[in-house]
């Protein structure tokens, strides 16, 4: 990363134009090329800098159902439950985190009937009970790190 | 909950894996969608405004961008007063998340969700002693839970209808 990616992964935590030439308009604001802005954004997803670029959705509001949920997993299994639980397409996110609840994810359904599909195929095909912990209130979402 | 309709619905499911990397992003959605690209800059606005869309924008890997040390940081705090102190918390500028989540008794006991995320595990150490301090006699206890790996990181994902 030089200074100018720097400066693309600090605007554009910040929000991007709906217009008819977005890149041209951030760009100008950068003071790069259009050209030089795609390039960058596409270097940086494919160099796994960046995870994403585009629309953030705020599932709740899709209405559709969403937990984060944990489960415990010896090490000697870890590896075969985090591929079972990482195809299933409900699961958004997954990350290990050093507790004895280990591996931590968070679901994605359409419906409530989903969500409680979607616990049970874990439950039965990694043979661990899932902990389930669903937002009751959120206070703050606003990720920015300044790079 | 806000209703989305085919429309809205078949914008999410062709921008959900990214915005594309064209001069005129809005109207590749609108030819895939097969409506004005007047329309889906309209509608995309309209989703921002309904909060569907929370921001257009890059979501940088933690670790590529030199946080090493991103930590949940959960707290077990006073039914009574957890909303007030969410909201007090939350506008800490290093906290990127912050939640209320449903106890398992007795499994789980943390109600308070904060995400912070540091260069280092004593940076993140550092903020939540300032957290900690915050929320005062109101926390029974807490702990930190840094994550190791990334083993996913798709987002939502809507189905093709």
């Amino acid at each position: 990363m030089d200074d100018i990616d720097r400066m693309i992964v600090n605007l554009l935590q910040t929000g991007f134009p709906v217009c008819e030439l977005p890149y041209r308009e951030a760009a100008q604001t950068l003071g790069i090329t259009e050209d030089d802005l795609i390039a960058r954004i596409s270097r940086m997803l494919d160099e796994g800098v960046l995870t994403r670029f585009g629309p953030l959705f705020q599932a709740e509001q899709l209405g559709g159902a969403f937990t984060l949920a944990a489960i415990s997993v010896p090490e000697a299994d870890f590896e075969r439950t985090a591929a079972i639980v990482n195809a299933m397409p409900e699961v958004a996110h997954n990350y290990e985190r050093d507790h004895e609840l280990n591996m931590w994810f968070v679901l994605a359904t359409e419906t409530a009937g989903g969500m409680a599909r979607a616990k049970e195929r874990i439950e039965r095909d990694t043979g661990y009970p899932v902990i389930d912990m669903p937002k009751t209130r959120e206070y703050f979402v606003g990720l920015k790190f300044e790079v | 909950m806000h209703a989305i309709d085919d429309i809205d619905r078949r914008i999410i499911v062709a921008t959900q894996a990214g915005l594309p990397l064209t001069a005129r992003p809005y109207h590749a959605i609108a030819a895939q969608v097969g409506v004005a690209p007047e329309e889906v800059m309209a509608r995309v606005r309209r989703m921002q405004a309904a909060g569907i869309i929370r921001r257009i924008g890059a979501v940088p890997n933690h670790y590529a961008v030199g946080f090493r040390a991103n930590g949940m940081a959960v707290w077990d705090v006073d039914d009574e007063r957890v909303d007030e102190l969410g909201e007090e918390i939350g506008v800490l500028p290093f906290i990127s998340h912050c939640y209320r989540r449903r106890r398992v008794l007795p499994r789980w006991r943390y109600n308070l969700f904060t995400m912070v995320h540091g260069r280092s595990r004593a940076e993140v150490e550092d903020k939540v002693r300032r957290i900690a301090g915050l929320l005062g006699n109101a926390v029974r206890a807490h702990d930190i839970l840094y994550s190791v790996r990334i083993l996913k990181k798709t987002g939502l994902r809507l189905a093709k209808r």
